[in-house]
């Protein structure tokens, strides 16, 4: 308990988090104009005429050609992040235009935009303002050239949890056994250079997948024995840039990249920042009586708020263990718990509308309502199909279809195996209700996954 | 600092190698060679269709130009023929929208049906019109020319009168002359494209992207097949997407005695693409992946769909019309067997050769 109590009071120098501050800013201003300059906030969030929403955020919504702006205020917001001017509100105004513009349509959900939202929510409570920036050249008060050592443990902590995580979701008989997805999206990368003739062999998507397991699992650990670490940061760039080669995966390399530089000493910092002409004034000594006084308030609010985010985190990916049948099939307990390019999942939902009273019943071209992304996407996820299906019910019956039943006949094939039906198509979904229980009309797998 | 130089160095130049696939490296001779199967689909299969739809066409345009000039049974007949002709050729072409035949809408523009009659009728009274406005896409191509061949009159003499007798007659002949003109000119320009520098551009487009060659056909064969081929042809006349059976809705409502023949001619022609007529194909890369689900290659799974979809369709008679007003059912049995390939063909081929749905780019984990 002593030590515990001893870690709380450790500081370092604070150019590690001004050094993460200063990146983080700049590559979520680069990928908020990269999302811009791809025409994406119009084709994903503009011109859908139906978004699919996370339970309990229904009211989170593109808002018309405003939508732009929030895209404006997020990509400003990251920039007065890097340069830490006016930082906390800045920080908090990134976290919630970041967050509502995901929690805008789930079709869109990534992993790595789950990471952002959660760093910037931490990031809230880092002192990551107070050198290198224009806050602490305005501030003195608020200046310091030092730091409580865990306001930089954690950003590692946070690092390392969604590596491990991410390792040991591999850990199943389809990624380990099978090789699946990996031998599928392998195959037809035949173009590449070099690497490309090996695409077609099944030795290359093994290697890649045990290789890819093992990276997870022990790179936290390489990056933090000091020994091992630049060897280990190597191993980083040389796996997120062979993901970024193979995979359209976006920034998401860049940003691991650049993350991963937390993990090295103070003293790389410092050089760093100097070597880019990043200046800091120099003010105390390590005074550690100062810097407890400095930071007393601060801790009292952020240590609590850091400590229920990362036991939340530790314990999140876990909730799957709640639901019966197979996870990659009902997918209840997938998301925000790290797991990554799993799945190669695909699937087909052809829905019928019936009315009540008369008994007619006709079918539903999709692409009336959804964009080819967003049908793709609904097509083999159970809370898009049944959160869909209330969608047509409420718009038929808007049309004067009494009582609309809406039941839909669907496939959907899983890393390798052969299309099998999906949803029960008996079952009236415009009766189902929305939740987090367990949806008894997924049919069931007919197959095991083994392993976590 | 040096190895941070060295790593920021190295990692700049990966990136950049990183940022595309390359087009044009050359690919182990034992690896699926797409080139090859682009070279095969165009030189054999796409080109040689366009050149046969085209000539077609322009036969067509003859005939009508024959016909109106001296519209009598003999005339009458022979353009009809014609007709039946370019119209069965241009199920083996319609799939491929792509290049020229995509950014002119060819599908849309050429076949249409029902066709408006009501806005024939305007356009015929208004004598003049264009062609190239999107809502006239429902006035013109196979299904406009089918409804003034032999939907005008009850009998062969009403029809021929419409362009002999009938007080527009003069308007009734331009117009279809009009139609036939346009149909050629669209089936022309899209086959000049092919047999110019676009199927090089198309051979040569072989990477894995999502705007790649592979990819868009693909994905236009998918959406033909599903859109055009089992809800146009079927399911929208068996009454599947609406309250009540569309007998109207049906290919050939006016001939009133090839919606079967088209039907199986469009399948047979999806089919044939599917194997490559000989060469490689969608089939041919799959068995080269050895792609296989419950032990039976997935290749063979979807060609035993297309079998038994075909049987089906035989047993469907001469006109859909009467099918959907009489034996519905049929109908829906034959939508249903349709459908099954399109699971098959949408989520397990495209799966197993890692096709996107869409060729939306986007991002993922």
């Amino acid at each position: 308990m002593k030590s515990l109590k001893d870690y709380f009071c450790q500081y370092d120098k604070a150019a590690p988090l001004a050094v993460f501050r200063i990146c983080f800013g700049l590559l979520m201003f680069l990928s908020m104009a990269r999302f811009w300059v791809n025409g994406w906030i119009k084709k994903l969030y503009i011109e859908p005429n139906f978004h699919f929403s996370y339970l309990g955020f229904e009211w989170v919504k593109p808002i018309g050609n405003w939508t732009y702006l929030i895209f404006a205020i997020c990509a400003l917001s990251a920039l007065l992040v890097m340069l830490g001017w006016r930082y906390r509100v800045a920080i908090i105004v990134f976290f919630l235009s970041f967050t509502y513009i995901e929690l805008m349509d789930k079709t869109t959900y990534l992993n790595h935009y789950y990471f952002i939202s959660i760093m910037s929510f931490l990031l809230i409570f880092l002192p990551a303002n107070v050198a290198y920036s224009f806050d602490a050249k305005r501030n003195k008060k608020l200046q310091s050239d030092y730091v409580p050592r865990f306001s930089i443990d954690v950003i590692k902590a946070l690092m390392c949890l969604v590596y491990f995580y991410a390792g040991l979701a591999k850990l199943n008989s389809d990624w380990l056994v099978k090789a699946q997805p990996l031998k599928t999206w392998l195959a037809t990368k035949v173009n590449l250079p070099i690497i490309g003739q090996f695409m077609e062999q099944d030795w290359l998507a093994y290697t890649f997948s045990y290789a890819g397991a093992a990276y997870d699992l022990l790179i936290p650990f390489f990056l933090l024995y000091k020994p091992s670490r630049k060897i280990a940061f190597l191993a980083v760039i040389v796996f997120h840039v062979l993901t970024r080669i193979l995979f359209p995966i976006g920034m998401f390399p860049f940003i691991m990249i650049v993350s991963a530089l937390i993990f090295f000493s103070p003293e790389f910092h410092e050089k760093l920042l100097s070597f880019f002409r990043i200046k800091t004034r120099e003010v105390v000594k390590k005074q550690l009586p100062v810097l407890q006084n400095r930071f007393r308030a601060y801790k009292k609010i952020a240590l609590p708020v850091i400590a229920a985010l990362l036991v939340s985190q530790l314990l999140l990916p876990w909730r799957y263990l709640g639901y019966p049948e197979e996870l990659f099939w009902t997918e209840e307990g997938f998301r925000f718990s790290w797991r990554v390019m799993l799945m190669e999942k695909a699937g087909y939902a052809q829905f019928t509308v019936v009315d009540h009273e008369t008994k007619k019943k006709f079918a539903v071209d999709n692409s009336d309502f959804l964009t080819p992304f967003q049908e793709k996407q609904m097509s083999f996820q159970p809370d898009f199909i049944l959160e869909y299906a209330h969608f047509l019910h409420d718009h038929f019956e808007k049309q004067g279809v009494k009582e609309p039943e809406v039941y839909v006949e669907s496939y959907v094939a899983l890393n390798g195996r052969l299309s099998q039906p999906y949803i029960n198509s008996e079952v009236n979904l415009a009766a189902q209700k929305r939740g987090f229980h367990h949806k008894d009309f997924i049919l069931p797998f007919n197959d095991t996954i083994h392993g976590l | 600092m040096k190895s941070f130089y060295f790593i920021l160095f190295a990692s700049v130049i990966l990136f950049a190698c990183s940022s595309d696939e390359g087009g044009g490296t050359t690919i182990p001779t034992d690896t699926f060679d797409r080139t090859a199967m682009l070279t095969h689909w165009a030189n054999d299969i796409i080109k040689p269709n366009y050149v046969s739809m085209s000539t077609k066409s322009q036969h067509l345009q003859g005939k009508i130009n024959v016909f109106t000039q001296d519209p009598k049974p003999i005339n009458l007949v022979a353009v009809r023929s014609s007709f039946k002709d370019a119209y069965k050729q241009f199920q083996h072409v319609s799939m491929f929208e792509i290049g020229k035949a995509e950014e002119l809408r060819l599908r849309n523009n050429v076949n249409t049906y029902p066709t408006d009659v009501a806005g024939i009728k305007a356009n015929i009274e208004n004598g003049s019109v264009n062609l190239n406005l999107s809502s006239e896409i429902d006035t013109q191509g196979f299904p406009a020319i089918e409804y003034l061949l032999y939907g005008v009159g009850s009998t062969d003499d009403e029809i021929i009168a419409f362009y002999t007798t009938h007080a527009n007659a003069t308007k009734n002949k331009a117009y279809l002359n009009q139609l036939g003109t346009r149909l050629h000119s669209l089936i022309n320009e899209v086959n000049q494209d092919w047999q110019g520098n676009y199927a090089n551009t198309f051979i040569a487009n072989s990477g894995t992207s999502a705007s790649s060659s592979v990819n868009k056909i693909a994905n236009d064969y998918m959406f033909y097949y599903e859109k055009a081929l089992r809800a146009g042809k079927v399911g929208i006349p068996a009454g599947v997407f609406s309250n009540e059976p569309l007998p109207n809705h049906v290919e050939c409502l006016y001939e009133g005695a090839s919606g079967r023949d088209m039907l199986l001619e469009a399948l047979t022609a999806s089919k044939d693409f599917f194997n490559g007529s000989g060469g490689l194909s969608f089939a041919g890369y799959l068995n080269h992946l050895d792609v296989k689900r419950n032990g039976k290659s997935l290749a063979t799974i979807i060609n035993n769909q297309f079998d038994v979809a075909t049987t089906q369709i035989k047993t469907l008679p001469n006109s859909l019309k009467t099918e959907v007003e009489n034996n519905n059912t049929n109908m829906l049995t034959t939508y249903d067997e349709l459908q099954k390939n399109v699971v098959y063909l949408k989520v397990d081929m495209m799966q197993a050769l890692n096709i996107s749905i869409d060729y939306v780019d986007a991002d993922g984990d």
